[in-house]
This record gives structure tokens, sequence and C-alpha cells, in this order.
């Protein structure tokens, strides 16, 4: 129990780090820019 | 009480994740900053009222385009949001969850399919071929891979964006071909089969709930059994719309959490709680009771 309580938190941390190495990388701009177009893949056109 | 709970959960979460009204008057996207974030949901960014972004059309964007290999921003998202909450992002905050639900209700026979149905592994096949490998490796001359799960499989998308964008917008209209079809065909396909069994697509086909099962045994959020209540008559099961033997694997990566199980045990031998300590204090607070 205590090993699963301690992955808990390390993945927890792991995933807050994994944000914020994305956001310096600028991976939100490509986010940002693929979600406010219309995705012509995603309606089935493209 | 739990299931009307459960539903307005649902339904709240549906509409304030598609809240941009005009989309669905003009026939056009929301296409303002909130869109940098993903909402925890299979939830199309195409959809005309979509406020947020979907984390699997994230993640196959970034990992498609020419400049990224990885996405660190989407994996991170889904992390977070797997270790706080596991599969009850499937069970109370998923608007194509919710869909499959409603379709559920229409009366018809309905068919129940075991747990351990081999069949729940086509997730993660269509997770690494169709989100993580096809995006990454089948690219064009500038190095940009294709949404290939939003292109050729997603019936979410279908059904929240290609089918009101469609419907709203001329040009598009006369775009329309081939693939169109295909995925309206997959969607007709998910449709009737979720009349006939509880949520067919999040079982067998959906990448997202694939990822948060991983979580499920681990995550903050959890169910417990408690072994000295439990008589295992096997009510959970029954109650349980993925068919799961609560009693034995009470965090199965099947598990949407839904809550059904905690409600039909006789002996309140079930408990969901966040975090550790609140879990000894809940199973204290009903044995005082």
């Amino acid at each position: 129990m205590k090993v699963k309580e301690g992955l808990r938190w390390i993945l927890l941390i792991a995933s807050i780090a994994s944000i914020v190495i994305g956001i310096f990388r600028e991976e939100v701009l490509t986010v940002l820019v693929k979600a406010i177009n219309i995705c012509l893949e995603c309606v089935g056109i493209g | 009480m739990g299931n009307l709970r459960r539903r307005l959960t649902q339904v709240i979460t549906a509409i304030i994740t598609n809240g941009y009204l005009p989309g669905f008057i003009k026939g056009d996207i929301y296409r303002g900053n909130l869109k940098r974030f993903c909402v925890p949901g299979l939830n199309c960014y195409s959809c005309p009222g979509a406020l947020g972004s979907c984390p699997i059309g994230s993640l196959q964007a970034v990992i498609g385009s020419a400049k990224y290999q990885i996405s660190f921003y989407v994996l991170g998202t889904i992390a977070l949001i797997g270790t706080l909450l596991g599969r009850l992002v499937c069970g109370w905050l998923c608007p194509f969850g919710l869909i499959q639900e409603l379709i559920h209700k229409i009366p018809s026979k309905k068919f129940r399919i075991s747990s351990k149905n081999p069949a729940k592994f086509a997730k993660y096949l269509i997770l690494i071929i169709f989100v993580i490998i096809l995006p990454m490796f089948v690219v064009n001359v500038v190095g940009m891979g294709d949404p290939f799960f939003c292109k050729y499989i997603c019936p979410a998308g279908t059904l929240e964006a290609g089918i009101p964008l469609v419907l709203m917008n001329p040009s598009l209209r006369q775009a329309i071909g081939f693939i169109f079809s295909w995925k309206v065909f997959l969607l007709i396909l998910t449709i009737l089969a979720s009349i006939f069994i509880a949520r067919p697509f999040c079982r067998f086909v959906c990448p997202l709930g694939a990822i948060y099962g991983l979580f499920n045994p681990i995550s903050f959020y959890k169910l417990e059994v408690n072994a000295e209540r439990c008589i295992k008559c096997n009510k959970c099961t029954k109650s349980c719309p993925i068919s799961i033997e609560t009693y034995k694997t009470p965090n199965s990566p099947e598990c949407i959490r839904c809550g059904e199980c905690i409600g039909a045990c006789p002996t309140k031998a079930i408990s969901s709680s966040f975090g550790f300590k609140e879990s000894e204090r809940k199973f204290r607070q009903m044995e005082i009771e």
C-alpha cells in the first residue's frame, strides 16, 4: 500500500512537471492552432 | 440519488464543454484562448460548441506536427487527470459516454458482455497504432502526420463536429466524400451497438479510456471493498454495466466508476474515496452507523 501511495505522488508530480515542460516547448501553440481551425480530418473531409 | 447526481454531472459537463452557442447558430467553431486547454473527456474540438480541446485530438496534433515527436503537454494533462480520477472521467465527465448511455435507454433486448472479453484489448491497439505510431511515422514531405484516429475512426468527431458542420456549412457539404461516408457508417454502428450493449465505444474502442484505465489501480480516487462486510453475493457484478466483479477487482482498468455497484451492495461493503486517509475514515463512519 505504501508503494502504491508513493507511486501515486510520483505520478502526480511527474505529470505536472510534464505539463510545464510542454508549455516551455510551446506545444500549447500547436494544440491551439489545431483546435481553432476546423479539423477537416475530424469532420471526415481531410 | 447517486445516479441522478451522476446524470446531472454528465449533462452539466457536456453543456459547459460545448457552451459556445454562436457556433451552433453560425455553423462555425470557437477560436478563443480556452482551446489551449484539454477537456477531460473525449469531446471533438471541431464541435461548433466546443470551448476546449480534445485530449486525443491534441495528442495526435502534436505527435503529427513537424516540430515534435512527443507531447509532454498533452500526455502530462492526461496523466494528471488519470492520476487524480482514473476512469471516473468516463463515468461522470465524458459527453460521448453520456450519449451512449442515453441511447442504451432505448427499450430493446440488452446483451451483457463479460469484462474479461478479449475485445477490450482492441482499444489499446487503437491507441498504439492510430493515435501514436501512424501519426508519428506516416508523414508527408514536410514531416506532418495525419490524426489517424480522428480521420478514420472517431464517431464522436462525426457526431459532434462532422454532421453539424456539414449540415450548416455549404462549402464543407460540397467537399464530403468516401471518408465522411465511412465515418458516418462507424457512427451508425456505434449507435446501434449502444442500443444493445452498454458503452461499447468506451469498452472496446476509446483510446482515452484505455489510458485512463491504466491509472485506475493507482489513482487518488478509488473504490474499496471491505472484506469483512462483503458476502460475495455478486450483486455488484450484476449491477455493473461493464460486468466487472467489483468485489474481486474494485479498481479494474475497465471500471468507469459509475458507482452502480456502491448502490447495489446490500451490505454497503463497497465504498469510494479520494485519497488515502479518507477511505479509512469512511469505513469507520459506516461501522459506527
